[in-house]
């Protein structure tokens, strides 16, 4: 049936995780790996990102973590020789990627076929001009835009189409470089922007207000086509669908519109040539069937991964069977395994998608949602109704919010421009609203808002209303109660609007409403996703629970024989693929070990909620109420919280109580982690040390803790009230700066103050023990000195550069840690270390982001291990040693300060990244090299310049060899004021440059980034003073903007420029993971 | 939330289930059927197929876009497939009371409150399905709290064809060519298809002897219940055969013309009612999504010789189509009407009007 009989295959994966380019597409390449699995061909997968399940052993028989661009791209090409390669799995990064090598020749040169939709159908749909001509040519109205590649050309047709207009720029990934403008000013400062990303900008006409709607469709090579899915956004056109709320099956469309759209889908995806999978994206009027086709994406994406999900037909393992030569007709439905796979899913529930912003981790950024992606992350809910639906979504997207309604107060200064230029907190600005009286035709008004949402939500207010019209919980009418969780009220919600302010142990009050609703039968059900509406039986196990029915689809034995893993909720900073790589782990030793895998977890994104890797799979969420009511029915012979990041680990307390077999290390051992004073008294007790902090709650007692342990210090306020949750500070001034401006602190809002240890390094310590006892470890070093959070540092694995001694005591310690705490599973330590001192600064009983990593690099999969051992199987250790490794892992972080508008992107102890790669090499600078160039660094092109900027004389100093590198290797060097002093006073020719704070000196240093003069910013930011941070912030903003690699840490600077100085990029090895 | 009367839904087999009606309020009784799309109720409550059935929607919120306006164009309704509702009830998971479309004249309460047919949500309506889906379609009737039960009530003991069939001769549109249309419960957009492609059609009563009247090709309908109780209408089907002038037929139009060739029908155990049924051609790699609503369908292991089947339904095999291997004859158990559903087919039409 393999249409061209091919037996080897290339696919490119997506690399690291980004803002617009997420864990979706770790999920559409494993499906499409397992699609080729089955039929015997060998895969090749090129994907920098370590922490993907794709990359893991069983997925691809040959696995590069190189950088996905043409130059490694065609390395591999030439030493692999694949007969076909697949660029729809990758995201944008996969497809630009394989259209340069199309366009380049090398596909041509070395005789790979592109499978699946031809790079021509690729092209027609990337290239803005392009695409309008070819959907002209059948009469289907596009978004018409002026293509322009120079500003004045923007400005004249930006008042050719009127304002508003928009800008996008050609050829990028989740709208980057794009947003709305309403006058010359916003056109021109966006313009420039976007030009840096892409050589292209268009312009085009604002269609604000229109509805959003989007069909998957997919084609074989017979002109069979299907859509799949269709989803509307609730978020009227002019936010980016990433950032949109988004519902699935469609709900405002009539039968007349839904179908005109599709049959017009389907015209377009004929015309075009796919054969596979892709989107079409609609604007359609809310007053007419007046409709634009605004986009089509030739490829897997984030809508398909959601609709994947929302429907349970496997999009991407489909397309890539098309790719193979497959038709429709020869392919099964996945869930029935009898039906075909040619059909169009019914939806017998309706799915809400909600996105998770992070914003608040960044200084400076804009909170404003527009037709630019920020989101880091999503979640899908699944209810019977709007209202359930919602409200799950709301709860699990994990912003402290516990629904629709029953929050926190939202402090909004002014509603109406809340609501008519949204935010990220835009949902609950219309709660409020509502709340406050204002009705759904004035909210359509300012919101543009299909009324449908508008009406549902209001329901959610009125009963709430309703509720809080009682003050006890005997008191509710029952039918009232019923309403209330069948339009997704929580325990909490409900005890909030019974009890008002008076809630105050919300713990006791949850399992009140908990007991009394059971007691009256009040309970969910269990409904199975089918894809046929209930009309053929589903053969596997994807399943939600619901209040809007009355029998459960699972028949429950309860033998006992269920293992319950907690998956990791939504993408965000701080947790993302890496505990997906965990879950499912755990779920396949679960499973190989013979016991019935349960998981739980509700982010569409991810591998883990691919319904063939477990036996039953619950989309939903990770609340105790919620994971209660699974266990209620599962009975499961234990569950698993350590594998999932810390939303599980939270919740180990709470299951404690609730009697919940909790396997591995005791939930009280995890409290003891976890809760600082019990850690640090344990600490004291077995004789390890940690840097010396206190919890105080005046400013006179902050000052005299610091009078004993000197600047400077960490502060970590327990009550944040804008930008980051903690800083370093190094003087007075700074720590008033802080403390004042950011953050409250009193007797109900303590601020912990932790000495901070400068130059120290930073060591982790990945674990797995058994009753107390360490079975296997992986100990690696920072890159950079402590005060970057671990998230965000460059991690080496094995140690390069840690004395034995240090080692031995890290040994140790960690071993009397894992003894004290009786720790049976995975865990992590983070030490310091400066000079063979150790001190311990933290400590999580549950696998860490550097398990993947650590897993591959050692080819021992701690997972496994922490799993057989929490299954109550002896391990034995391995008799593999990690110091035997003669080869070099780095981990190293994305991040994605180009697509938050404003944002600082400077690094600190609060964390920023977005994702991660890790790459391995023969020597520290041939793994670093891969990884910063998988991370989107580049080698400054000879002859141009670096612009050094290198902070404190320390830091300077620190940087004086890799500056010395930099000129040898004849690179111009810029540099500011002291530094240029410094380099000169060193014997290193620079040119010095000014800062924006002296703007009548020349040369300026940002307009020699503007003038692209310059390949490469390091700028280290001094200490956090005003004009520091403002001079800074405007050089290292501009750099971002300007898509101009940049650093800002000396060591990871140096380590960066040492290895491109002394290791051409064509001496780079070409060695796969099983070639290590 | 609306204050409703409760309301129960009482099975055959003695299942019952429990929700709310948000229609007119009387007690109604019918043959329960489920349909898995997810649009086009109003075309569904208005397709002569449904008379007597009480039709469960598995896509659980109901009444979204609310109804458009009852109107009329070029003498068919312009939104309808009829000119009333032809089910007994509706019955839901949830409905929604604030419809939004901008095409909307009233919502389906109101509409339903109108016509005097019940509606009802608060249903486990996948429970019900799969209720139905293992034990078969079967009878229910519908209790509304505060008025009297009544018996179940059997449809398909009834001539329905016959039934929703026009009482007259009609004509619509213009042309050279003259198409004659059975009526066994025609859905308005066969017309509508028809008469857009430029033919006059006369439409006639299920049991009208159109050999009498001289035409160029036959269309025979849609309709509802089971087609061994519409013998009047194959019996002249046969002539037409004789005559040999093109013939197509939809859904209940396949079942007779089927039987006019000498095959037998049988009662499906829940018949296919969605819009997402795929059907391959026979002996072609093409393959279409389709929009179905039958409980009978065609056995095609009695077609004649001379008959072959055109399409099959690529989940269960069931006969989708058949066609006379020499002459202009052919039909299709699915609506490449649409109305509600696909339009993927629609070109079957232009192939029927290409033959006369």
């Amino acid at each position: 049936m393999n249409q061209h009989s091919i037996k080897k295959v290339l696919l490119l994966g997506s690399g690291a995780l980004k803002i617009g380019e997420a864990g979706e597409f770790d999920y559409s390449g494993s499906q499409a790996l397992k699609a080729m699995k089955e039929e015997g061909i060998s895969t090749v997968l090129i994907n920098p990102n370590i922490a993907t399940v794709q990359t893991s052993d069983g997925f691809a028989d040959k696995i590069y973590f190189l950088p996905v661009t043409p130059y490694f791209v065609e390395k591999v090409i030439e030493k692999e020789r694949p007969e076909g390669i697949m660029l729809a799995f990758g995201g944008q990064t996969a497809l630009n990627c394989g259209v340069a090598l199309y366009e380049s020749g090398v596909l041509e040169k070395y005789g790979v076929q592109v499978l699946g939709t031809p790079v021509r159908a690729i092209m027609d749909t990337e290239d803005r001009e392009l695409f309008v001509k070819k959907l002209d040519e059948i009469n289907v109205k596009t978004i018409k835009s002026e293509a322009v590649s120079n500003i004045p050309d923007a400005i004249k047709a930006a008042s050719e189409l009127g304002y508003p207009v928009i800008v996008r720029a050609a050829y990028a990934l989740g709208g980057l470089g794009s947003g709305f403008c309403d006058d010359e000013q916003q056109l021109v400062a966006l313009v420039e922007k976007a030009l840096a990303f892409s050589p292209q900008v268009l312009i085009e006409k604002s269609l604000k207000g229109w509805k959003e709607v989007e069909y998957e469709v997919v084609r074989d090579r017979f002109d069979n086509c299907i859509t799949v899915c269709n989803m509307e956004n609730f978020d009227p056109l002019g936010i980016h669908t990433g950032e949109s709320i988004v519902v699935a099956p469609s709900q405002t469309l009539s039968n007349e519109d839904y179908h005109y759209l599709r049959k017009l889908a389907i015209k377009i995806i004929r015309h075009i040539g796919i054969v596979g999978e892709c989107n079409v994206q609609y604007a359609f009027d809310p007053a007419s069937m007046d409709y634009r086709v605004i986009e089509v994406n030739a490829r897997l994406s984030r809508s398909s991964a959601l609709a994947s999900k929302a429907t349970g037909y496997p999009l991407a393992f489909v397309a890539a069977k098309l790719g193979l030569g497959y038709g429709l007709f020869d392919l099964k439905n996945s869930v029935t395994k009898v039906t075909s796979a040619f059909f169009e899913p019914a939806l017998d529930y309706i799915v809400v998608k909600i996105p998770r912003w992070d914003l608040g981790k960044f200084h400076g950024v804009k909170r404003e949602i527009g037709s630019s992606m920020k989101s880091v992350g999503e979640v899908m809910s699944i209810g019977r109704t709007f209202e359930e639906a919602i409200q799950k979504g709301l709860r699990m997207i994990g912003q402290g919010m516990h629904g629709f309604v029953e929050n926190k107060e939202l402090k909004v200064p002014d509603i109406d421009h809340a609501l008519a230029d949204p935010t990220d907190k835009r949902i609950f600005v219309i709660s409020k609203a509502m709340r406050q009286g204002y009705s759904v035709e004035r909210l359509h008004e300012l919101t543009k808002i299909d009324r449908w949402f508008l009406n549902k939500l209001h329901n959610i207010v009125m009963t709430a209303d309703e509720l809080e019209t009682y003050d006890s919980l005997d008191k509710v009418p029952v039918a009232l109660l019923r309403q209330a969780k069948s339009q997704g009220f929580s325990d909490f919600q409900i005890a909030r609007a019974l009890l008002k302010e008076s809630l105050a142990d919300a713990e006791t009050e949850i399992i009140k409403v908990r007991e009394f609703r059971k007691s009256l039968g009040i309970v969910p059900v269990v409904k199975q996703i089918d894809t046929l509406g209930a009309e053929y039986p589903a053969m596997t196990n994807y399943l939600y629970l619901t209040y809007n029915g009355d029998t459960n689809d699972v028949n429950y034995l309860h033998d006992h024989k269920s293992i319950v893993v907690l998956g990791s909720g939504a993408y965000r900073i701080g947790s993302s693929v890496e505990f997906d790589w965990c879950s499912v782990n755990a779920l396949m030793t679960v499973k190989r070990e013979g016991w019935r895998s349960v998981m739980i977890n509700y982010n569409p994104e991810t591998v883990s909620t691919d319904y063939d890797m477990c036996d039953r799979l619950y989309f939903d969420e990770l609340t105790y109420e919620r994971v209660m009511d699974i266990l209620d029915l599962e009975q499961p012979h234990g569950v698993i919280l350590s594998v999932g990041g810390q939303i599980p680990n939270n919740l180990a307390t709470r299951l404690d109580n609730a009697k919940v077999p909790i396997l591995g290390t005791s939930a009280t051992s995890i409290d003891n982690a976890e809760d600082r004073h019990k850690f640090s008294a344990m600490l004291d007790e077995i004789g390890v040390d940690q840097p010396r902090w206190r919890e105080l709650t005046s400013f006179d007692d902050i000052h005299k803790f610091i009078d004993e342990v000197g600047f400077p210090v960490l502060v970590r306020p327990s009550y944040v009230l804008s930008g980051a949750a903690m800083n370093v500070c190094s003087n007075n001034e700074e720590l008033e700066r802080f403390l004042k401006l950011a953050a409250n602190v009193s007797k109900q809002h303590p601020v912990v103050v932790t000495e901070f240890i400068q130059n120290a390094k930073e060591i982790e310590m990945d674990a797995v023990a058994q009753n107390g006892e360490i079975k296997v470890y992986a100990i690696s070093e920072h890159i950079e000195f402590a005060g970057v959070h671990s998230g965000d540092a460059t991690i080496q694995f094995p140690p390069q550069k840690l004395y034995v001694e240090t080692i031995r005591r890290i040994k140790k310690v960690s071993q009397k840690i894992a003894k004290a705490l009786n720790i049976s599973g995975p865990f992590n330590i983070q030490f310091l270390a400066k000079n063979n001192d150790i001190k311990v600064i933290e400590c999580n009983l549950r696998a860490s982001r550097s398990f993947p990593f650590v897993s591959k690099v050692l080819k021992l999969n701690f997972i496994d291990i922490a799993t057989r051992v929490m299954l109550g199987h002896d391990v034995e250790k391995p008799h593999k040693n990690a110091f035997d490794l003669d080869y070099v892992g780095i981990k190293a972080s994305q991040f994605s300060f180009s697509r938050l508008q404003g944002a600082d992107p400077v690094l600190g102890v609060d964390m920023a990244s977005t994702g991660e790669v890790g790459c391995i090499g023969a020597d520290t600078d041939e793994a670093i090299l891969k990884a910063m160039l998988s991370v989107g660094m580049r080698v400054p092109s000879k002859g141009k310049g670096v612009l050094l900027s290198t902070g404190t004389p320390k830091q300077k100093a620190d940087m004086l060899d890799a500056a010395h590198l930099l000129h040898n290797n004849g690179y111009a060097l810029y540099a500011t004021g002291g530094t240029h002093q410094f380099l000169t006073d060193n014997g290193i020719p620079a040119i010095k440059v000014y800062w924006p704070s002296q703007p009548d000196m020349q040369p300026q240093a940002l307009e020699l980034l503007h003038r692209k003069d310059v390949d490469l910013v390091v700028n280290i930011p001094k200490n956090l003073s005003e004009t520091e941070l403002t001079n800074g912030y405007r050089i290292r903003r501009a750099a971002i903007d300007l898509n101009i690699p940049l650093l800002t840490n000396a060591r990871l600077a140096s380590a960066f420029i040492r290895a491109f100085t002394t290791l051409p990029v064509d001496d780079i090895e070409i060695r796969s993971w099983d070639e290590y | 939330m609306c204050e409703t009367q409760k309301a129960i839904l009482v099975l055959e087999d003695g299942t019952t289930f429990e929700g709310k009606s948000f229609g007119y309020a009387a007690s109604t009784a019918g043959e329960v059927v489920f349909n898995t799309a997810m649009t086009g109720y109003p075309e569904s409550l208005t397709d002569p197929s449904y008379e007597g059935q009480i039709l469960v929607t598995t896509y659980p919120i109901l009444g979204n876009y609310g109804v458009p306006p009852r109107r009329e164009k070029n003498d068919v309704s312009e939104y309808y497939e009829s000119e009333h509702i032809h089910c007994k009830a509706i019955v839901a998971q949830d409905y929604t009371w604030e419809p939004s479309h901008w095409q909307s004249d009233r919502s389906l309460a109101d509409w339903l409150k109108e016509e005097k047919i019940a509606g009802i949500y608060g249903i486990d309506t996948r429970a019900l399905t799969k209720h139905l889906r293992e034990h078969g379609s079967m009878l229910g009737k519908i209790i509304i709290e505060g008025c009297p039960d009544i018996d179940f009530y059997d449809p398909n003991a009834e001539n329905l064809v016959a039934k929703v069939s026009c009482r007259s001769v009609e004509e619509h549109g213009e042309g050279e060519k003259t198409v004659v249309l059975v009526d066994c419960g025609v859905k308005h957009n066969i017309i509508r298809c028809l008469t857009r492609r430029g033919v006059r059609v006369v439409r006639v009563p299920w049991d009208y002897d159109f050999t009498s009247i001289p035409y160029d090709g036959l269309f025979i309908s849609n309709g509802p219940g089971n087609p061994d109780l519409a013998e009047k209408t194959v019996e002249n089907i046969r002539k037409a055969i004789e005559i040999g002038k093109p013939i197509c037929g939809i859904c209940m139009g396949n079942q007779l013309l089927s039987k006019a060739a000498g095959a037998k029908t049988y009662k499906l155990a829940y018949g296919h009612r969605s819009h997402n049924q795929p059907v391959r051609q026979v002996g072609t790699e093409r393959c279409f999504i389709t929009s179905q609503n039958h409980g009978f369908a065609v056995d095609s292991n009695t077609l004649p010789d001379d008959w072959e089947p055109l399409f099959i339904n690529m989940n269960d095999g069931t006969n989708e189509g058949i066609r006379h291997k020499t002459k202009p004859f052919f039909s299709a158990q699915f609506h490449p009407e649409a109305s509600s559903g696909p339009k993927d087919t629609e070109f079957l039409f232009d192939e029927f009007i290409n033959m006369i």
